[in-house]
């Protein structure tokens, strides 16, 4: 006779526990999974690494014996293995260009990127969701017509012409905002480096004439970048709004006299949320994984710059490094999308 | 019987390709406290019918009439202030399938409460008592379960028990029942019909009862309002349904099965054009 399966309190902590236990160990697979890949990348790849060191007039005599202290003469197996021993230690190795330990160069540039894209997700996610919204709502009317041009000119124009254009308008011409760079020279050393976000560094050390400078600084790369994601973001909320609200539910609430704003706003969204979450993770991976254009254009330096550089001075140990700090940043968005997925669907939740 | 609903001449009309499209054209009929039954084959317009008469004929498709009323409302120039408050308040309608119409991420509880609270005014703990109640009405042996399951949690005899009790607990006066227990197992179609039945009877409430099963209808109505092709073609009493007149219901009468004879080969119907016009 009974229909529904048991929802006591305790049932319900417990498949969220233990999909959390699952997530995990697929999570540690697809780490390793990575590991090996870049791994192979960096073997695969026609750089030599022993001649970066080196320099090519070095002897053959130079040239075996840091062969050798690489370990290139050991099978790629155990070589493999080295590899796996040093990146759970934090070694990554040390950077040909700058002689210092790719982790710390990495820890430097990738709070730029992270603070950028954080404020251009954040940028995206509250424009893009209620443009979405009212484009699904007003569907077929001007003001769907105005969100949709608006958007598809945000990811049809190139991004490092939009920011030259708007370095040129708003830098160059009105001077209403900063240049390229995170913070101006004079500022620089005023802050010390804790978080390596400046805007949180800053506010948090009370110094305001700083953190006005950076925002002044970050706000076009930001604007930038969330009108990239906001473009996506708007489009994908309109598209599952207009799936949610031609549901029989919708129909079922408006018959209980529920108004229309709740049925768009916690109705439909609610649902649309769930598949929402995973586009809004997406999109912030990808401004996470550097967006090299934007930071070149803004001198930005953060992780694409820095791979970028690497990359053009065959710099193979700072490119599988910051390689690999994006599959993370991949793997870790994933992992958060899926557990909030969890607990936004009760639907996934049971099923465990 | 006062009126509690009159309807006169009621069109549906959709916009297409080929120019405009009247699926429901010049329904007329007037329902007291009692249980309308109206049979149709699908696309007889007998679901647009019942949506209409809450106002929630889906765009592009307009719904016009000489007379709509409500309780002495005109449903016509009825503000959207208006429709929200009979709606859900004074008229309700249990939907078809309980997996669809029931909202997937909201508990069962929430969705009943939230019946109530576009409705009067009431705490929440009066809320949930009367979801409470209400859940026990439609005999479910574990609300408190239940009132925390999710929509997906429930088998559909349940859900649609639930949906019951979401669409009742504003005691309306009106309940458009449309097609109710066409996705429920034969064996639960039973109980729940039960169930609608006693409630109805209970609280005094005019019933709209739309099924494309006309023994079912003839079971469970006082009348039977015989639809085809947007139209009303026969109108009788459900005791005197086997004096129908109208070829349309004798065909349909003909398809049910008798038990003590073997019909072979089965009836069909040979539709006239002219029933159409």
């Amino acid at each position: 006779m009974s229909g529904a399966t048991k929802t006591g309190g305790r049932s319900r902590a417990l498949p969220f526990a233990w999909k959390a236990v699952k997530l995990l160990a697929s999570v540690a697979l697809t780490f390793l999974g990575l590991l090996f890949v870049t791994f192979l990348i960096g073997r695969v790849v026609p750089v030599d690494p022993v001649l970066s060191v080196v320099g090519d007039r070095a002897s053959q005599a130079v040239y075996d014996r840091v062969y050798i202290e690489l370990g290139l003469d050991k099978p790629l197996i155990q070589q493999f293995w080295i590899y796996l021993q040093k990146v759970f230690t934090g070694d990554f190795g040390d950077s040909f260009m700058t002689k210092r330990p790719i982790l710390d160069d990495i820890m430097r540039v990738f709070p730029a990127t992270l603070e950028l894209a954080t404020f251009g997700v954040i940028l995206g996610t509250i424009l893009g969701v209620p443009l979405g919204v009212l484009a699904a709502v007003k569907q077929g009317r001007l003001a769907d017509q105005v969100v949709r041009v608006v958007g598809l000119i945000g990811y049809s124009a190139p991004i490092f012409w939009l920011g030259l254009l708007g370095l040129l308008i708003f830098y160059a011409k009105l001077g209403w905002v900063a240049g390229p760079g995170r913070i101006d020279i004079s500022y620089e050393y005023d802050i010390t480096p804790a978080t390596g976000l400046l805007l949180i560094d800053s506010a948090m050390q009370g110094k305001w004439a700083a953190f006005g400078n950076i925002f002044s600084h970050i706000i076009l790369p930001a604007s930038l970048l969330g009108y990239f994601s906001m473009a996506y973001i708007s489009r994908m909320t309109r598209s599952f709004m207009l799936n949610e609200l031609a549901q029989e539910y919708v129909i079922a609430a408006r018959v209980k006299g529920v108004p229309e704003w709740r049925i768009i706003w916690v109705h439909a969204l609610r649902n649309a949320a769930v598949p929402l979450v995973t586009v809004i993770a997406l999109s912030y991976a990808g401004l996470l994984e550097g967006s090299v254009l934007t930071e070149t254009v803004f001198a930005w330096p953060g992780l694409g710059q820095y791979l970028t550089n690497s990359l053009q001075n065959a710099d193979m140990n700072a490119v599988l490094g910051g390689t690999l700090v994006i599959g993370v940043v991949f793997v870790g968005l994933n992992l958060l999308s899926d557990l909030l997925y969890t607990l936004l669907d009760p639907r996934v939740r049971r099923r465990g | 019987m006062s009126a509690l609903l009159t309807v006169e001449d009621l069109r549906i009309t959709f916009p297409t390709r080929q120019g405009p499209s009247e699926v429901v054209r010049g329904v007329s009929f007037t329902l007291g406290r009692e249980r309308l039954g109206i049979v149709g084959e699908s696309g007889s317009g007998k679901s647009q019918t019942g949506r209409a008469l809450l106002g929630l004929t889906p765009p592009p498709g307009t719904a016009t009439a000489k007379r709509l009323e409500f309780d002495g409302i005109d449903l016509r120039s009825a503000s959207p202030k208006q429709w929200r408050a009979l709606r859900g308040g004074r008229m309700s309608m249990v939907m078809q399938d309980p997996k669809f119409s029931l909202n997937p991420v909201m508990t069962i509880g929430r969705q009943i409460m939230e019946a109530l609270a576009f409705h009067g005014r009431s705490s929440r703990a009066e809320k949930k008592a009367r979801a409470m109640a209400m859940l026990e009405a439609v005999q479910i042996r574990d609300p408190e379960r239940v009132f925390r399951a999710y929509p997906h949690e429930l088998s559909g005899g349940m859900g649609q028990r639930a949906m019951i009790a979401m669409m009742l607990v504003t005691e309306p006066d009106l309940l458009i029942a449309d097609e109710p227990t066409s996705a429920l197992d034969v064996t639960v179609q039973i109980e729940v019909l039960r169930i609608l039945d006693a409630l109805v009877t209970d609280r005094g409430m005019g019933l709209i009862f739309i099924s494309h099963d006309l023994r079912l209808v003839a079971s469970f109505c006082d009348r039977v309002l015989v639809m085809y092709a947007g139209r009303v073609v026969e109108e009788l009493k459900a005791s005197e349904l086997d004096r129908a007149q109208h070829p349309y219901t004798q065909g349909l009468m003909n398809c049910l099965p008798k038990i003590d004879n073997d019909t072979r080969p089965l009836p069909t119907m040979t539709r006239d054009a002219s029933w159409a016009l």
